[in-house]
């Protein structure tokens, strides 16, 4: 019997026991060189000149090292007919965000007070709905809020975009919320009716500030998700506020004669530099955005 | 008493009207508009909306049409594979990362960053190392291995391979996220007992803990699925749909006809496949995560 007993005695660890401990790393080490490879053919590419990128050798790593290509893609890179780099995207995709986000978020905050602790008639047959409609594929809604938005005479414009952010982010962020004020107190709540509050009373002064936490992971899913969208920013945002991401994709493609592969990777690795530095900081916070999203708290 | 009735009354009203955005939402956004898309996908609508009514013909010309045939057959070996290669690959992260392996935040960061990238970068990194003019085939030719061929973007037969490559990469991060935080949850009870047992440890998790994890197995594939359903971003930005139409998708084919072709009527008649197929896959799973138990815990 060359199992351990328990791990906390000391002792020389077994042939087979070392052989199964370089498998586990041996694994792991190589599948995070598959998942680090695009990685880190984007970076080393995107500091290759072209001449250095023409020889083809895209592990390689950069003989000269140059920023040039980075400098083009946020100021000067081609997005169809217009020149002027990946900036203009960035600034739009930040105008698009903190719009949604915030509206987002204190929405499905207000739902889901208003679910968990006020007796609506006919409230969770709405929310049923909501959810439903979360699992269906956005080109089911598409085209009636196109046409819908074309009669308002908001079609293309910011308030387009952000409106469908909030439509579409609206059935995660009422769950998050409503999940995690079903686990607060009902105590806490009863007691604030006895003295007296009313409605918005304790949403302001009680429950807000007890959301913080959850309003952390909703901020980190809700930048990440609207961040990396493309669908519904090609669709709504229209011409002038296109985001980041269908830039990208002009950009990359949309070249006409020899593509600037150098340039394309540091324009893609700019474009994820927002959701990648979300991750990055927010660490276990993210993983518990994933899950509490799609189970029930 | 009619004191305390008007009180009541008046109490409620306020949660009433602050759930007006929800229901307007739910309403017009959701319900409204899918209404609207069924109705228009058994009308003639081209270019423009129309209100007549032609009965299934949409859907006997969609079901003929060869590109959307094509789609159809691709998502399923896309989704076949991908759910398959999601899960299983996640399964394993998680497992072997859980043997108190060193630098275990390390592997689950880099494991998990794909998933917070956008799919279309996901797409156009992975359309760069597949190129067989650029990427992987390319320096083994230049190494002297000039047999060597990797080009599945280009080559029909292999194009669906590599997007299944590309969205794996970004997906199975998720899984193993999701099946970590389950194997943290097992009572660690469990392990005594079925190493007192001299049960081996790979037949333990087969049996008893995956079994365990039900939610989170649950959790995981239906954020895969929906995924795969959405499919849109990482097929333009890696093939468009070439060569050819060897990777053209269901949601590409709608937003193609509505935009491109000016073919409302087949678009919305697509679109109407596709909600059908979900709500049938979906309602039983939704009901049973969210459903059963009524909302407050108490």
């Amino acid at each position: 019997m060359s199992q351990a007993k328990s791990a906390t005695t000391k002792r020389p660890l077994t042939y087979h026991e070392v052989w199964g401990r370089v498998g586990i790393y041996a694994f792991l080490g190589v599948l995070a060189l598959f998942f680090l490879l695009p990685l880190y053919v984007m970076l080393v590419t995107s500091f290759k000149s072209m001449d250095e990128v023409r020889l083809g050798l895209i592990f390689s790593l950069p003989q000269q090292f140059s920023i040039d290509a980075w400098v083009k893609a946020w100021t000067s890179a081609c997005t169809g007919l217009e020149c002027t780099g990946l900036q203009v995207g960035f600034g739009n995709s930040v105008k698009i965000l903190v719009p949604s986000v915030v509206l987002s978020i204190l929405l499905g905050a207000l739902n889901g007070y208003a679910l968990s602790f006020w007796k609506v008639r006919g409230a969770n047959v709405l929310f049923a709905c909501l959810l439903l409609g979360s699992f269906v594929p956005y080109q089911v809604f598409i085209y009636p809020l196109v046409r819908f938005y074309a009669k308002t005479g908001i079609y293309g414009s910011l308030p387009a975009i952000v409106i469908t952010h909030i439509i579409f982010g609206m059935p995660v962020m009422t769950l998050l919320f409503r999940n995690y004020y079903s686990g607060l107190p009902l105590e806490l709540f009863k007691a604030a009716r006895i003295d007296g509050a009313g409605f918005w009373k304790i949403f302001f002064s009680i429950i807000l500030p007890m959301s913080v936490p959850i309003a952390i992971v909703a901020v980190i899913m809700q930048v990440t998700a609207i961040w990396n969208d493309f669908l519904l920013g090609l669709v709504f945002a229209g011409r002038d506020n296109l985001p980041m991401t269908v830039q990208l994709n002009n950009i990359v493609n949309t070249t006409t004669g020899e593509r600037a592969y150098n340039v394309n990777m540091a324009a893609t690795v700019l474009t994820s530099l927002v959701p990648l530095t979300v991750y990055l900081v927010s660490g276990r916070w993210f993983v518990r955005g994933i899950a509490s999203g799609a189970v029930k708290g | 008493m009619g004191a305390d009735l008007t009180r009541h009354v008046k109490r409620n009203i306020v949660a009433y009207i602050a759930l007006l955005p929800m229901a307007a939402v739910v309403i017009f956004a959701y319900l409204g508009t899918m209404a609207w898309s069924v109705r228009l996908s058994f009308s003639s609508s081209k270019l423009l909306p129309r209100n007549d009514f032609v009965g299934f013909a949409q859907y006997v010309t969609l079901f003929d049409t060869s590109r959307w045939q094509t789609s159809l057959g691709n998502l399923a070996i896309i989704a076949f594979f991908f759910l398959l290669i999601c899960f299983v690959l996640g399964c394993l992260l998680a497992i072997f990362i859980d043997q108190n392996v060193r630098a275990e935040s390390l592997f689950r960061t880099v494991f998990l960053y794909p998933y917070a990238m956008s799919f279309v970068v996901a797409g156009l990194i992975w359309q760069w190392i597949l190129n067989p003019d650029l990427g992987i085939q390319h320096t083994m030719h230049g190494l002297g291995f000039s047999g060597f061929v990797l080009d599945w973007v280009v080559n029909p037969q292999m194009v669906l391979y590599a997007i299944i490559l590309a969205t794996v990469w970004h997906g199975s991060g998720l899984v193993m996220a999701l099946i970590l935080a389950g194997l943290r949850g097992v009572d660690t009870e469990i392990w005594k007992a079925t190493r007192i047992d001299g049960i081996p440890a790979w037949r333990v998790y087969v049996s008893i803990v995956l079994p365990m994890l039900r939610p989170m197995i649950i959790t995981s594939l239906v954020l895969l699925s929906i995924s795969i359903v959405k499919m849109y971003d990482v097929v333009v930005a890696m093939t468009n749909g070439g060569p050819g139409t060897a990777s053209e998708v269901p949601a590409k084919f709608i937003m193609d006809n509505l935009f491109e072709r000016a073919n409302i009527g087949l678009a919305t008649a697509a679109s109407t496949v596709m909600l059908v197929t979900v709500l049938l896959v979906m309602a039983p799973v939704i009901y049973s995560q969210y459903f059963r138990k009524s909302g407050r815990a108490s």
